[in-house]
Protein backbone atom coordinates (compact mmCIF):
# COMPACT_ATOMS: atom_id res chain seq x y z
CA UNK A 1 0.00 0.00 0.00
CA UNK A 2 1.33 3.47 -1.21
CA UNK A 3 2.00 6.36 1.26
CA UNK A 4 -0.70 8.08 -0.59
CA UNK A 5 -3.63 5.35 0.07
CA UNK A 6 -2.89 5.03 3.61
CA UNK A 7 -3.34 8.72 4.17
CA UNK A 8 -6.54 8.74 2.22
CA UNK A 9 -7.74 6.04 4.13
CA UNK A 10 -6.45 7.72 7.44
CA UNK A 11 -8.01 10.75 6.52
CA UNK A 12 -11.59 8.96 5.88
CA UNK A 13 -10.99 7.36 9.02
CA UNK A 14 -10.68 10.57 10.63
CA UNK A 15 -13.80 12.35 8.86
CA UNK A 16 -15.92 9.03 9.55
CA UNK A 17 -14.89 9.45 13.46
CA UNK A 18 -15.86 13.19 12.75
CA UNK A 19 -19.09 12.69 11.88
CA UNK A 20 -19.63 9.82 13.88
CA UNK A 21 -19.31 12.66 17.15
CA UNK A 22 -21.20 14.92 15.27
CA UNK A 23 -24.46 12.67 14.44
CA UNK A 24 -24.60 10.96 17.80
CA UNK A 25 -24.16 14.45 19.84
CA UNK A 26 -26.28 16.41 16.98
CA UNK A 27 -30.16 15.79 19.53
CA UNK A 28 -28.50 16.50 23.10
CA UNK A 29 -30.38 20.22 23.12
CA UNK A 30 -33.56 19.98 25.31
CA UNK A 31 -37.07 19.72 23.10
CA UNK A 32 -39.16 22.24 23.09
CA UNK A 33 -41.63 20.87 25.90
CA UNK A 34 -38.55 20.87 28.14
CA UNK A 35 -39.20 23.13 30.42
CA UNK A 36 -36.46 22.47 33.25
CA UNK A 37 -34.21 24.86 31.89
CA UNK A 38 -36.73 27.59 33.26
CA UNK A 39 -35.65 26.28 37.00
CA UNK A 40 -31.83 27.79 36.02
CA UNK A 41 -33.53 31.44 36.45
CA UNK A 42 -34.22 30.61 39.78
CA UNK A 43 -30.39 29.71 40.43
CA UNK A 44 -29.24 33.69 39.66
CA UNK A 45 -27.76 35.14 42.77
CA UNK A 46 -29.75 37.53 44.57
CA UNK A 47 -26.56 39.97 43.68
CA UNK A 48 -26.87 39.21 39.96
CA UNK A 49 -30.53 39.41 39.96
CA UNK A 50 -30.80 42.73 41.34
CA UNK A 51 -28.77 43.86 38.81
CA UNK A 52 -30.71 46.92 37.07
CA UNK A 53 -30.24 47.24 33.31
CA UNK A 54 -28.15 50.00 32.33
CA UNK A 55 -29.66 50.34 28.78
CA UNK A 56 -33.23 50.79 29.95
CA UNK A 57 -33.68 53.76 28.70
CA UNK A 58 -31.64 53.50 25.80
CA UNK A 59 -34.08 54.08 22.71
CA UNK A 60 -32.64 51.90 19.82
CA UNK A 61 -31.66 48.87 23.27
CA UNK A 62 -34.57 46.58 22.19
CA UNK A 63 -34.20 47.15 18.05
CA UNK A 64 -30.67 46.38 18.27
CA UNK A 65 -31.72 43.43 20.56
CA UNK A 66 -33.80 42.22 17.87
CA UNK A 67 -31.06 42.18 15.63
CA UNK A 68 -28.70 40.76 18.09
CA UNK A 69 -31.79 38.00 19.07
CA UNK A 70 -32.03 37.38 15.43
CA UNK A 71 -28.52 36.39 14.40
CA UNK A 72 -28.23 34.69 17.45
CA UNK A 73 -30.89 32.97 19.15
CA UNK A 74 -33.25 32.49 16.97
CA UNK A 75 -31.69 29.14 15.99
CA UNK A 76 -32.58 28.23 19.08
CA UNK A 77 -35.54 30.17 20.57
CA UNK A 78 -37.35 30.31 17.40
CA UNK A 79 -38.06 33.26 14.97
CA UNK A 80 -40.59 35.03 17.39
CA UNK A 81 -38.81 33.51 20.82
CA UNK A 82 -41.78 31.01 20.77
CA UNK A 83 -39.56 27.92 21.28
CA UNK A 84 -38.22 26.05 19.17
CA UNK A 85 -36.93 22.22 18.72
CA UNK A 86 -33.39 22.95 20.42
CA UNK A 87 -35.24 25.40 23.31
CA UNK A 88 -37.97 26.77 25.43
CA UNK A 89 -40.41 29.94 24.80
CA UNK A 90 -39.09 33.38 26.21
CA UNK A 91 -42.11 34.32 26.06
CA UNK A 92 -43.19 32.13 29.06
CA UNK A 93 -44.12 34.00 31.99
CA UNK A 94 -40.73 32.30 33.68
CA UNK A 95 -39.13 34.42 31.56
CA UNK A 96 -41.06 37.02 31.56
CA UNK A 97 -41.79 38.03 35.11
CA UNK A 98 -37.64 37.12 35.66
CA UNK A 99 -35.52 40.06 36.63
CA UNK A 100 -33.39 41.63 33.88
CA UNK A 101 -30.27 40.97 36.35
CA UNK A 102 -31.30 37.46 36.11
CA UNK A 103 -31.82 37.06 32.20
CA UNK A 104 -28.49 38.82 32.12
CA UNK A 105 -27.14 36.27 34.28
CA UNK A 106 -28.14 33.42 32.74
CA UNK A 107 -26.93 34.89 29.24
CA UNK A 108 -23.64 35.19 30.50
CA UNK A 109 -23.34 31.62 32.30
CA UNK A 110 -25.39 29.50 29.63
CA UNK A 111 -26.69 26.50 31.07
CA UNK A 112 -23.92 24.57 29.72
CA UNK A 113 -25.45 20.88 30.88
CA UNK A 114 -28.51 21.51 29.24
CA UNK A 115 -27.78 22.62 25.67
CA UNK A 116 -27.40 26.82 26.17
CA UNK A 117 -24.29 27.97 25.88
CA UNK A 118 -22.22 31.12 27.65
CA UNK A 119 -22.97 34.33 25.97
CA UNK A 120 -20.15 35.89 27.76
CA UNK A 121 -18.62 36.37 24.39
CA UNK A 122 -20.89 39.01 23.28
CA UNK A 123 -19.61 42.38 25.23
CA UNK A 124 -22.10 43.51 28.19
CA UNK A 125 -23.89 45.93 26.57
CA UNK A 126 -24.81 43.77 23.52
CA UNK A 127 -26.30 41.39 26.51
CA UNK A 128 -28.07 44.29 27.82
CA UNK A 129 -29.90 44.81 24.29
CA UNK A 130 -30.99 41.14 24.26
CA UNK A 131 -32.34 41.51 27.71
CA UNK A 132 -34.23 44.97 26.84
CA UNK A 133 -35.56 42.66 23.52
CA UNK A 134 -36.53 39.82 25.55
CA UNK A 135 -38.34 41.65 28.46
CA UNK A 136 -40.00 43.64 25.62
CA UNK A 137 -41.49 40.86 24.58
CA UNK A 138 -43.97 40.29 27.17
CA UNK A 139 -45.02 43.71 26.01
CA UNK A 140 -45.96 42.95 22.34
CA UNK A 141 -48.83 40.30 21.49
CA UNK A 142 -47.99 36.64 20.93
CA UNK A 143 -46.68 35.55 17.84
CA UNK A 144 -49.00 32.94 15.74
CA UNK A 145 -48.54 29.81 17.14
CA UNK A 146 -45.75 27.55 14.71
CA UNK B 1 -4.66 10.04 -7.60
CA UNK B 2 -6.45 8.89 -4.26
CA UNK B 3 -5.73 12.09 -2.36
CA UNK B 4 -6.35 14.01 -5.81
CA UNK B 5 -9.98 12.28 -5.97
CA UNK B 6 -10.61 12.74 -2.25
CA UNK B 7 -9.43 16.71 -2.44
CA UNK B 8 -11.97 16.72 -5.45
CA UNK B 9 -15.22 15.42 -3.58
CA UNK B 10 -14.41 17.11 -0.17
CA UNK B 11 -14.35 20.40 -2.36
CA UNK B 12 -18.06 18.98 -3.98
CA UNK B 13 -18.78 18.35 -0.05
CA UNK B 14 -17.69 21.97 0.44
CA UNK B 15 -19.46 23.56 -2.43
CA UNK B 16 -22.77 21.42 -1.10
CA UNK B 17 -22.40 23.12 2.37
CA UNK B 18 -22.09 26.62 1.11
CA UNK B 19 -25.07 26.11 -1.48
CA UNK B 20 -27.17 25.38 1.61
CA UNK B 21 -28.21 25.39 5.09
CA UNK B 22 -29.05 27.54 7.48
CA UNK B 23 -25.87 29.98 8.33
CA UNK B 24 -25.37 32.07 11.81
CA UNK B 25 -23.55 35.09 12.38
CA UNK B 26 -20.58 34.02 13.66
CA UNK B 27 -18.83 36.00 16.66
CA UNK B 28 -15.50 34.99 16.31
CA UNK B 29 -12.47 35.61 17.93
CA UNK B 30 -9.46 37.14 15.65
CA UNK B 31 -6.63 34.67 16.68
CA UNK B 32 -4.97 32.65 14.31
CA UNK B 33 -2.76 30.56 17.28
CA UNK B 34 -4.80 30.84 20.09
CA UNK B 35 -8.12 29.73 21.93
CA UNK B 36 -9.85 31.60 24.09
CA UNK B 37 -12.65 29.25 26.05
CA UNK B 38 -15.92 30.10 23.57
CA UNK B 39 -16.95 26.95 22.00
CA UNK B 40 -18.74 26.08 19.12
CA UNK B 41 -22.37 26.37 19.32
CA UNK B 42 -24.25 23.06 19.92
CA UNK B 43 -25.31 21.16 16.49
CA UNK B 44 -23.42 24.41 14.43
CA UNK B 45 -20.16 23.41 12.36
CA UNK B 46 -17.91 26.11 11.04
CA UNK B 47 -15.83 25.76 7.93
CA UNK B 48 -12.77 27.46 7.54
CA UNK B 49 -10.13 27.62 5.40
CA UNK B 50 -6.96 29.34 6.63
CA UNK B 51 -3.57 30.15 4.73
CA UNK B 52 0.13 31.06 6.29
CA UNK B 53 2.32 32.52 4.06
CA UNK B 54 6.31 32.72 5.23
CA UNK B 55 9.47 34.08 4.42
CA UNK B 56 12.40 31.41 4.45
CA UNK B 57 16.13 32.16 4.63
CA UNK B 58 18.07 29.50 3.74
CA UNK B 59 15.72 27.83 1.23
CA UNK B 60 12.30 28.88 -0.12
CA UNK B 61 9.20 30.62 0.99
CA UNK B 62 6.19 28.98 1.43
CA UNK B 63 2.39 29.04 1.66
CA UNK B 64 0.85 26.02 3.49
CA UNK B 65 -3.09 25.94 4.39
CA UNK B 66 -5.54 24.10 6.46
CA UNK B 67 -9.04 23.43 6.02
CA UNK B 68 -11.08 22.89 9.22
CA UNK B 69 -14.37 21.37 10.84
CA UNK B 70 -15.43 22.58 13.77
CA UNK B 71 -18.36 21.44 15.29
CA UNK B 72 -19.90 21.67 18.70
CA UNK B 73 -20.85 18.86 19.76
CA UNK B 74 -22.48 19.87 23.07
CA UNK B 75 -22.46 23.15 24.56
CA UNK B 76 -19.37 21.70 26.41
CA UNK B 77 -17.40 19.57 23.86
CA UNK B 78 -16.55 21.16 20.38
CA UNK B 79 -14.59 18.66 17.80
CA UNK B 80 -12.49 19.08 14.70
CA UNK B 81 -11.07 17.68 12.18
CA UNK B 82 -7.98 19.45 9.91
CA UNK B 83 -6.51 18.61 6.71
CA UNK B 84 -3.36 20.17 5.93
CA UNK B 85 -1.04 20.87 2.97
CA UNK B 86 1.19 23.53 1.48
CA UNK B 87 3.38 24.55 -1.18
CA UNK B 88 6.89 25.41 -1.11
CA UNK B 89 7.75 27.84 -3.71
CA UNK B 90 9.94 26.26 -6.55
CA UNK B 91 9.49 22.89 -4.97
CA UNK B 92 6.15 21.19 -4.77
CA UNK B 93 2.30 21.25 -3.40
CA UNK B 94 1.34 18.38 -0.91
CA UNK B 95 -0.79 16.90 1.22
CA UNK B 96 0.81 16.65 4.57
CA UNK B 97 -1.57 15.21 6.54
CA UNK B 98 -4.46 15.95 9.39
CA UNK B 99 -5.69 16.47 13.08
CA UNK B 100 -8.39 15.09 15.22
CA UNK B 101 -9.13 18.24 17.45
CA UNK B 102 -11.29 18.12 20.91
CA UNK B 103 -12.25 21.08 23.44
CA UNK B 104 -13.97 20.43 27.02
CA UNK B 105 -15.22 23.16 29.16
CA UNK B 106 -14.07 22.12 32.69
CA UNK B 107 -16.49 24.53 34.33
CA UNK B 108 -20.11 24.94 34.15
CA UNK B 109 -20.84 28.72 34.41
CA UNK B 110 -18.61 31.82 33.85
CA UNK B 111 -15.57 32.40 36.30
CA UNK B 112 -12.58 34.88 36.03
CA UNK B 113 -10.73 32.75 34.80
CA UNK B 114 -12.36 30.13 32.34
CA UNK B 115 -10.73 26.67 31.46
CA UNK B 116 -10.81 24.40 28.83
CA UNK B 117 -9.02 21.24 28.33
CA UNK B 118 -7.87 20.89 24.66
CA UNK B 119 -6.75 17.14 23.44
CA UNK B 120 -5.42 16.75 19.44
CA UNK B 121 -4.15 13.92 17.86
CA UNK B 122 -2.03 14.79 15.02
CA UNK B 123 -1.08 12.52 11.82
CA UNK B 124 1.40 14.91 9.71
CA UNK B 125 4.54 14.92 7.84
CA UNK B 126 7.48 16.65 8.62
CA UNK B 127 6.74 18.91 5.94
CA UNK B 128 3.46 20.01 7.52
CA UNK B 129 4.07 24.11 7.65
CA UNK B 130 0.97 25.21 8.75
CA UNK B 131 2.66 26.38 12.13
CA UNK B 132 -1.04 26.68 14.02
CA UNK B 133 1.23 25.85 17.27
CA UNK B 134 4.91 26.23 17.98
CA UNK B 135 6.34 23.70 20.07
CA UNK B 136 9.68 22.83 21.74
CA UNK B 137 12.72 23.54 19.19
CA UNK B 138 10.87 24.49 15.84
CA UNK B 139 12.51 26.73 14.57
CA UNK B 140 12.66 28.41 10.52
CA UNK B 141 15.37 26.48 9.69
CA UNK B 142 13.52 23.16 9.61
CA UNK B 143 11.02 24.41 6.85
CA UNK B 144 14.33 24.85 4.54
CA UNK B 145 14.53 21.49 3.90
CA UNK B 146 13.17 20.49 0.43
CA UNK B 147 9.59 18.76 0.50
CA UNK B 148 11.03 15.27 -0.65
CA UNK B 149 12.88 14.63 2.75
CA UNK B 150 10.56 16.22 4.85
CA UNK B 151 7.55 14.29 3.84
CA UNK B 152 9.39 10.32 4.40
CA UNK B 153 8.89 11.31 7.88
CA UNK B 154 5.62 10.87 9.73
CA UNK B 155 4.68 12.41 13.23
CA UNK B 156 1.95 10.45 14.93
CA UNK B 157 1.25 12.87 18.10
CA UNK B 158 -0.46 13.72 21.18
CA UNK B 159 -0.64 17.27 22.04
CA UNK B 160 -2.53 18.73 25.05
CA UNK B 161 -3.09 22.50 26.03
CA UNK B 162 -4.89 24.01 28.85
CA UNK B 163 -6.69 27.37 27.60
CA UNK B 164 -7.14 29.75 30.34
CA UNK B 165 -9.19 32.79 29.25
CA UNK B 166 -10.58 35.88 30.45
CA UNK B 167 -12.95 38.65 29.40
CA UNK B 168 -13.68 41.82 30.98
CA UNK B 169 -15.17 45.15 29.59
CA UNK B 170 -14.93 43.51 26.21
CA UNK B 171 -11.29 42.42 26.26
CA UNK B 172 -11.01 38.77 26.15
CA UNK B 173 -7.10 37.63 27.42
CA UNK B 174 -5.84 34.34 26.76
CA UNK B 175 -3.21 31.87 27.54
CA UNK B 176 -2.91 28.55 26.24
CA UNK B 177 0.42 26.46 27.65
CA UNK B 178 0.88 23.14 25.77
CA UNK B 179 2.87 19.93 25.47
CA UNK B 180 3.17 17.65 22.54
CA UNK B 181 4.18 14.11 22.42
CA UNK B 182 5.10 12.03 19.92
CA UNK B 183 3.73 8.97 19.70
CA UNK B 184 6.21 6.83 18.37
CA UNK B 185 9.90 7.39 17.76
CA UNK B 186 10.78 8.03 21.82
CA UNK B 187 11.21 11.16 21.46
CA UNK B 188 10.40 13.94 24.89
CA UNK B 189 7.36 15.77 25.46
CA UNK B 190 7.94 19.36 23.94
CA UNK B 191 6.52 22.57 25.37
CA UNK B 192 5.08 25.67 24.16
CA UNK B 193 2.68 28.89 24.47
CA UNK B 194 0.71 31.11 22.94
CA UNK B 195 -0.78 34.51 24.58
CA UNK B 196 -3.20 36.23 22.86
CA UNK B 197 -5.72 39.60 23.77
CA UNK B 198 -8.63 40.98 21.63
CA UNK B 199 -11.46 43.56 21.91
CA UNK B 200 -14.03 44.50 19.54
CA UNK B 201 -14.46 47.87 18.34
CA UNK B 202 -17.30 48.85 19.96
CA UNK B 203 -19.18 47.11 22.53
CA UNK B 204 -22.88 48.16 21.51
CA UNK B 205 -24.90 46.73 19.07
CA UNK B 206 -26.12 49.59 16.63
CA UNK B 207 -29.49 48.68 15.81
CA UNK B 208 -29.56 48.03 11.76
CA UNK B 209 -27.69 45.44 9.86
CA UNK B 210 -24.61 46.74 8.73
CA UNK B 211 -21.32 45.16 7.43
CA UNK B 212 -19.47 47.62 8.36
CA UNK B 213 -20.23 48.52 11.98
CA UNK B 214 -17.50 49.04 14.04
CA UNK B 215 -18.85 45.90 16.64
CA UNK B 216 -18.37 43.24 13.65
CA UNK B 217 -14.40 43.93 13.48
CA UNK B 218 -12.17 42.30 16.69
CA UNK B 219 -8.74 43.29 17.11
CA UNK B 220 -5.73 42.55 18.72
CA UNK B 221 -2.69 40.24 19.38
CA UNK B 222 -0.67 37.11 19.75
CA UNK B 223 2.57 36.22 21.35
CA UNK B 224 3.35 32.44 20.42
CA UNK B 225 6.55 30.58 20.55
CA UNK B 226 8.35 27.00 21.87
CA UNK B 227 9.99 26.47 25.17
CA UNK B 228 11.99 23.80 24.44
CA UNK B 229 11.61 19.94 25.63
CA UNK B 230 11.99 18.13 28.21
CA UNK B 231 15.74 17.99 28.84
CA UNK B 232 16.08 21.28 27.82
CA UNK B 233 13.31 22.89 29.28
CA UNK B 234 13.59 27.11 28.15
CA UNK B 235 13.74 29.77 25.32
CA UNK B 236 17.28 28.09 23.68
CA UNK B 237 17.01 27.53 19.94
CA UNK B 238 13.39 28.27 20.27
CA UNK B 239 11.30 30.48 17.72
CA UNK B 240 8.62 32.94 18.97
CA UNK B 241 6.44 35.23 17.00
CA UNK B 242 4.14 38.41 17.38
CA UNK B 243 1.04 39.13 15.20
CA UNK B 244 -1.25 41.80 14.98
CA UNK B 245 -4.80 40.43 14.21
CA UNK B 246 -8.20 41.21 13.24
CA UNK B 247 -11.25 39.97 12.25
CA UNK B 248 -14.44 41.15 10.69
CA UNK B 249 -17.82 39.11 11.68
CA UNK B 250 -19.99 39.66 8.45
CA UNK B 251 -23.72 39.79 9.33
CA UNK B 252 -24.11 36.94 6.05
CA UNK B 253 -22.41 34.53 8.79
CA UNK B 254 -18.86 34.95 6.86
CA UNK B 255 -15.75 35.54 9.16
CA UNK B 256 -12.46 37.16 7.62
CA UNK B 257 -9.11 37.40 9.29
CA UNK B 258 -5.66 38.63 8.94
CA UNK B 259 -2.76 38.20 10.96
CA UNK B 260 0.27 39.78 9.71
CA UNK B 261 3.44 37.78 11.72
CA UNK B 262 6.80 39.06 12.87
CA UNK B 263 9.73 36.74 14.33
CA UNK B 264 11.22 37.70 17.50
CA UNK B 265 14.82 36.21 17.13
CA UNK B 266 17.02 34.40 14.77
CA UNK B 267 15.53 31.44 15.02
CA UNK B 268 11.95 32.56 13.63
CA UNK B 269 10.52 33.27 10.03
CA UNK B 270 10.97 36.85 9.28
CA UNK B 271 7.59 37.48 8.00
CA UNK B 272 4.44 35.50 8.51
CA UNK B 273 1.12 36.40 6.71
CA UNK B 274 -1.86 34.99 7.95
CA UNK B 275 -5.68 34.84 6.33
CA UNK B 276 -8.60 32.51 6.79
CA UNK B 277 -12.05 32.57 5.85
CA UNK B 278 -15.10 31.16 7.54
CA UNK B 279 -18.51 30.16 7.90
CA UNK B 280 -20.92 28.81 10.28
CA UNK B 281 -23.63 26.26 9.41
CA UNK B 282 -26.45 26.10 12.23
CA UNK B 283 -28.62 23.56 11.29
CA UNK B 284 -25.57 20.98 10.28
CA UNK B 285 -26.46 18.89 13.96
CA UNK B 286 -29.75 18.46 13.35
CA UNK B 287 -29.28 17.40 9.43
CA UNK B 288 -26.59 14.92 10.46
CA UNK B 289 -28.81 13.74 13.30
CA UNK B 290 -31.35 12.78 11.10
CA UNK B 291 -29.55 11.30 8.49
CA UNK B 292 -28.21 9.00 10.75
CA UNK B 293 -31.95 8.24 12.19
CA UNK B 294 -33.08 7.44 8.63
CA UNK B 295 -30.34 5.19 8.41
CA UNK B 296 -31.03 3.14 11.46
Amino acid sequence: MSSAQRAAISVCLALAAFCLAAGQSGDSAPPKSDTSVYGELRKAPVKAAARRNPLESDPDAISAGAKLFELHCAECHGANADGGRKAPSLRADEVQSATPGTLFWLLTNGVVRKGMPVWSRLPEPQRWQLVSYIKNLGASAPAASQ
Amino acid sequence: MIIRSFLRSGSLLLLALLASGAAALAQESPYFVTYDHYLEEPGSLEVEYFSNFATQRGGNAFAAYWLEFEYGATAWWTTELYLDGQSTFSDSTIFTGFRLENRFRLLKSEHVVNPVLYVEYEQISEADKIMKEIEGHDIEADHAIPNAILRQEHNHELELKLLLSSTHNGWNLALNPLATKPLTGGDPWEFGYALGVSRPLALKASANHCSLCRENFVAGVELYGGLGDRYSFGLNNTSHYLAPVVAWNLPSSWTLRLSPGFGLNDNSHQFLLRWGVSREFSRFGTMLASWFEGHR
